[in-house]
């Protein structure tokens, strides 16, 4: 059993990172990745007018940095073990195998192949402070379980819309988490770690956060863009 | 919910059986801040005028952009501005452990230790009550928290009105913080939010990841230690309305809108880049502040 829901429509909060996310930021602003030497020769010649002109529009949106595009968020079960999310921000789908999957032949792609697992959770604790302003609600799904997901065989990429790159070494692990806030919003907080020999110094950590929607509203599928 | 998988029914069930009525980790340790994200925030400090993202209601916005950074070279004001939000906030990791009953052995609290400018986040486990709302504040404030599964989930009440963001974006004294400590192994997430009725409209969310270090961490003592620095009494430095004079700084780098910078609910949510699209062209090479040390 899965042991948290996921299924539904969520939309990105943008409170950090906000100009590196919902604009481009200038080129070479490199503020928190750790690059290696290589990946900084790689981002200070980034062009996006080459990238638009050789069609590849995409290169912010693979599965390392989707989640960090501002949009909305659709899970839905696609069979019996696979998940689906579909992104509206550039119209990406990214599928999550469970159970005994095998990865098909093929060359390395933008959201690359990802094996998932539930982490189930422990038992309840005690009861919250009648005089604290907030109670919890009744039933949170915060600590019941945490969706790892293991992305692999991915094509290279960008973690920013400058340039920032990531190889086609590159791995991501991400936690996904459900926490239900005191006013009765549900949120999903999504810790990921991307590891890259070739670009990265150490692990690349971000953790973003999304609300629960109770509908499809916003949702508004575009293209991949390079300059916006 | 469907099932997936006979096996992990299995383990699930099992799970179940082993795990006791009161689940608790251990998040006793040294956690490193990786500033991975909001770095320049974190680290030498935001744009005086970003205010991206920020839920302001009027006063909130007229509040920040009064603000003036000599503020904090005034001995009034200058311990003024950290309450435990600059620990989802700030630059430092934290040093946490678990104080026990000498009796029982059980936990009494968590303690997050305190910074140079932060004060200590003793966070009561054993189910004792907020004080009475009428209860002076500090800049420790008041926490207490449970168990979800395992999850710890904080809330603090009782502080002093701090920053919510370090260029004059601030809480008051009637703002709640809620934070929920996930880990998962050597990875530490805090999600935590700040429900403020003075200043914000709606919740304001910020999450963060800590790496578990073997390298000690030490707490830091008392927070913040008001000092001289000649400024005369007397004066609050400040802005009068309409005349910060950074108002364009962000729009000059990054070519951010000015009404974006400005903050307001609007900004949290993904819909906002239709309203400024029109505007935006790729800004300039970046020429200072841009992220890599030195060699790099």
């Amino acid at each position: 059993m899965a042991p948290i829901d996921l299924t539904g429509y969520w939309v990105s909060i943008v409170d950090e990172d906000w100009r590196f996310r919902m604009v481009v930021p200038p080129p070479g602003d490199y503020n928190g990745v750790p690059m290696t030497a290589e990946a900084r020769k790689v981002a200070d010649v980034w062009d996006p007018s080459k990238d638009e002109a050789s069609g590849d529009l995409c290169k912010a949106f693979g599965a390392p940095a989707i989640l960090r595009q501002p949009g909305h968020f659709h899970f839905t079960w696609q069979d019996d073990h696979t998940m689906r999310l579909d992104v509206d921000t550039g119209t990406q789908t990214r599928l999550f195998h469970f159970g005994d999957w095998k990865a098909p032949a093929g060359p390395p792609t933008l959201q690359g192949d990802s094996v998932a697992v539930w982490e189930i959770k422990g038992g309840r604790g005690p009861q919250p402070d009648p005089n604290a302003p907030f109670l919890n609600v009744d039933d949170p799904p915060q600590g019941k379980g945490t969706l790892k997901v293991t992305t692999s065989h991915l094509k290279a990429g960008y973690l920013r819309k400058n340039g920032v790159p990531y190889s086609e070494n590159a791995n991501l692990v991400e936690y996904y988490d459900m926490i239900r806030e005191h006013n009765g919003d549900l949120m999903l907080v999504v810790t990921a770690v991307v590891t890259d020999p070739q670009y990265l110094r150490e692990p690349f950590i971000v953790t973003s956060h999304f609300k629960k929607q109770n509908s499809d509203a916003g949702w508004k599928p575009s293209a991949c863009t390079v300059k916006w | 919910m469907m099932t997936r998988n006979p096996i992990g029914l299995l383990a699930v069930i099992l799970l179940g059986l082993s795990v006791p009525a009161v689940a608790q980790i251990d998040l006793s340790g040294s956690w490193q801040s990786k500033n991975h994200e909001d770095a320049l925030e974190r680290g030498a400090g935001p744009n005086p005028d970003d205010f991206t993202g920020i839920p302001f209601n009027e006063s909130g916005r007229a509040k920040a952009l009064s603000y003036s950074q000599s503020q904090i070279s005034m001995p009034e004001r200058i311990c003024a501005f950290y309450s435990q939000w600059h620990m989802m906030v700030g630059t430092f990791g934290d040093k946490i452990w678990n104080e026990t009953d000498p009796v029982t052995g059980k936990t009494v609290a968590w303690v997050v230790g305190a910074w140079e400018d932060r004060a200590k986040m003793t966070i009561w486990m054993d189910g004792r009550p907020h004080p009475s709302k009428n209860a002076p504040h500090s800049q420790e404030g008041f926490t207490t928290g449970v168990w979800d599964g395992d999850v710890l989930t904080a809330t603090t009440t009782h502080m002093l009105s701090g920053y919510l963001r370090r260029n004059g974006a601030m809480t008051s004294d009637q703002a709640t913080m809620i934070t929920h400590f996930i880990r998962h192994g050597d990875i530490l997430t805090l999600a935590a939010e700040i429900v403020d009725p003075v200043y914000l409209t709606e919740p304001y969310y910020i999450t963060r990841s800590l790496v578990l270090t073997p390298n000690l961490m030490n707490a830091g003592g008392p927070p913040c230690i008001i000092g001289d620095e000649g400024v005369p009494s007397g004066s609050v430095p400040h802005y009068l309305p309409g005349k910060n004079p950074f108002l364009d700084e962000i729009t000059k780098l990054y070519h951010i809108p000015t009404e974006a910078a400005l903050g307001g609910v609007e900004t949290m949510y993904p819909a906002y880049r239709d309203k400024i699209k029109d505007k935006f062209t790729i800004p300039p090479k970046c020429s200072k502040n841009c992220g890599l040390p030195p060699g790099l």
